[in-house]
């Protein structure tokens, strides 16, 4: 490579011209938020790029849509039905439903885009639909009367168009009289889609790196050691004490699984350092681990089973091989909802499976702590031990405010109590910093707003759906900021960071604005003098 | 599959516009690129992405922003090893608008 930059341009062809990009803008804020005026098919143009044929074939799905479409049909009627047979709760949800409308302006996708078939409940009819046509008597026997639908490529580009415009959050679910839960359905049509063939590029390749090399980013062993080495020496840098951030360490007491991205990006590896302060303040031996350098799982995204437990038996394997006694959860939103709701029986962290290395795994682990645990359940029970120290002044430059992550709020739990996933992040918030405030009641713990990426939509081409979706949010954020001057929104989850740090900027606020609650722990915590 | 033509000569692209062969990639390529992106190039966007492409040689992967910054911090002072100064060279942010012009895989994940 030269050294010298290469001054001047080339002359494309003038057919080779770059296209001009759209400007993309964040919405304007509502001055009275409520139920937005309809724009029917305001969002049918926001596709997802779909995965290729090799992306597909790695993964063992169908490799793309046939020319045939009898073909792509029956494949995704065959997938429907199986997953149908499979799910009890399912096909409940399929039934249930009674068109009441009270999820319609819970979505944030709804109230950002104005699109009707971004109401959940218009969403789910894309699928209900089509179940009743193959799957129910009247239907089969007079469909016009019970609204049953053929499945058509145009209804199968719907579904691709409207169920890539979900993300999962389950806000909706929150506020459904019969329990529905919408995430379920969703997740089965993209599993019914990826059947077809038609899946999504940005979930397939990351699923497909992971089996490859190990994590959604695709961070290959040196990689890793070379980033926590820098870690190690900006630590030694700023603190003047020697933090270890070890990785595939035989006999550790701790294994720490946390999302990928905590090794790659801002500001999710100001977390990694705060967790690497925690364990070195606390006097607790641990590793991360090559094998188990995600804990993301995106085939809950795609809402397949094989591939759910497939990631998750890495998390196993390194277990086992390492010989660890505690397995811990980073800051990641979906990945504490896989781990707290799954792994039990996928993979025997905790207890469920009864496999012969499920079975050596729970024999392994320590029964006196949960198994998994979250980060944040362990920098709690350290602080309550009063086994960590703080200067909450160093945080004294941030006001602070919590933004819930769907999957932790509305899909899992933290400690002995309910409700502890909302005052668990909370109470190490208020222990290591002076300054924090709520957002608006209606906005928070489990009535939480999706940050707009979540579900596997946290790719470029969606950012115009990212935007809108993000504005519920952004509309408590901005409250809070205009009256209790907040200048720091605390999060566990690195879809979220990576969401919000690409959004706020589109909304007029600095990307650092959003970081992680080991972020706000690092830069509080007091390390003891090197031994 | 999509491509791109720079001075006659055709490159193919993922959908998104990032180099398929990594070994397609030439200055020329790069320049283009950055013309897709809206960004003119100059002597400190050529710094990242020759440290970019150089670290891709060795760990099959870009740097993390935190590597990134530091490294560009040592070469050439303080006041620009920060991502701040990375985001006003690479405003759609270093990783993925700069990797896209070295000619490099996309980060992919939660970033």
């Amino acid at each position: 490579m030269a050294d010298t930059p290469v001054a001047a341009a080339p002359a494309p062809a003038a057919a080779a011209k770059p296209a001009e990009k759209a400007k993309i803008e964040a919405p304007a804020y509502r001055e009275m938020p409520g139920i937005p005026a309809l724009q029917p098919g305001s969002m049918a143009l926001s596709r997802p790029y779909v995965a290729n044929e090799k992306i597909q074939e790695a993964l063992g799905f169908h490799a793309k849509l046939d020319d045939d479409w009898q073909v792509t049909h029956d494949l995704a009627i065959a997938r429907m039905g199986e997953l149908l047979g499979k799910s009890r709760a399912l096909k409940v949800f399929m039934d249930s439903c009674v068109h009441c409308g009270a999820c319609t302006d819970k979505c944030h996708y709804f109230l950002g885009t104005a699109d009707p078939k971004n109401m959940p409940v218009a969403r789910q009819e894309l699928m209900r639909s089509v179940y009743r046509r193959y799957f129910t008597l009247p239907g089969k026997l007079f469909p016009g009367l019970v609204g049953a639908k053929d499945l058509t490529r145009e209804v199968l580009d719907d579904w691709y168009t409207y169920f890539w415009q979900c993300s999962q959050c389950r806000r909706c679910s929150l506020y459904c009289p019969y329990g529905i839960d919408t995430a379920e359905v969703t997740m089965a049509a993209h599993s019914i889609l990826d059947s077809a063939g038609y899946g999504q590029k940005y979930s397939n390749e990351i699923i497909g790196k992971v089996h490859r090399i190990g994590n959604n980013l695709g961070l290959p062993g040196p990689a890793l050691i070379n980033t926590l080495e820098g870690v190690e020496e900006d630590v030694k840098e700023d603190t003047g004490v020697d933090v270890r951030y070890p990785l595939d360490v035989h006999g550790a007491e701790v294994l720490l699984v946390t999302p990928s991205a905590d090794f790659f990006a801002e500001p999710h590896i100001e977390s990694l350092i705060g967790y690497g302060k925690v364990f070195h303040a606390a006097g607790i031996s641990w590793t991360l681990s090559s094998k188990a350098s995600e804990a993301g799982n995106f085939g809950m995204f795609i809402g397949n089973y094989e591939q759910l437990r497939k990631i998750a038996l890495r998390v196993r394997e390194a277990a086992l091989e390492l010989g660890v006694k505690r397995i811990v959860v980073g800051e990641c939103g979906h990945a504490w909802r896989v781990a707290y709701a799954f792994w039990n029986t996928l993979t025997g962290i905790g207890a469920g499976a009864n496999d012969p290395f499920a079975i050596q795994l729970q024999k392994q682990l320590d029964p006196n702590y949960r198994q998994p645990s979250h980060i944040c359940e362990l920098t709690w029970d350290l602080i309550q031990q009063g086994r960590l120290k703080f200067d909450k002044s160093a945080n004294d430059h941030r006001i602070i405010t919590f933004h819930d992550s769907c999957n932790v709020a509305r899909a899992s739990r933290m400690g002995d109590m309910p409700g502890g996933q909302f005052d668990i992040p909370r109470n190490i918030i208020r222990a290591v910093a002076n300054h924090y405030v709520e957002m608006a009641p209606d906005t928070i713990r489990e009535k939480t707003f999706c940050c707009g990426g979540g579900g596997g939509v946290l790719t470029d081409e969606l950012i115009d759906l990212r935007l809108k979706g993000a504005l519920p949010r952004m509309e408590a954020i901005k409250e809070v900021a205009d009256r209790d001057k907040v200048n720091f929104v605390a999060m566990i989850c690195a879809i979220c960071k990576a969401q919000f740090t690409k959004i706020l900027p589109y909304y007029g606020y600095k990307m650092g604005m959003a970081g992680g609650v080991h972020q706000l722990v690092s830069t509080a915590i007091v390390l003891g003098q090197e031994q | 599959m999509a491509s791109i033509e720079v001075n006659g000569k055709s490159y193919e692209t993922d959908e998104e516009g990032y180099l398929i062969n990594l070994a397609d990639w030439t200055e020329e390529v790069g320049n283009y690129l950055a013309q897709t992106e809206s960004v003119v190039m100059t002597e400190a966007h050529w710094e990242v992405i020759n440290f970019l492409r150089d670290y891709y040689n060795e760990f099959q992967i870009a740097p993390a922003v935190r590597v990134l910054t530091k490294a560009i911090g040592k070469k050439l002072g303080p006041d620009k090893g920060t991502s701040q100064y990375l985001y006003e060279l690479f405003p759609y942010g270093p990783a993925k608008q700069a990797c896209k012009i070295a000619g490099l895989a996309k980060p992919t994940g939660c970033v």
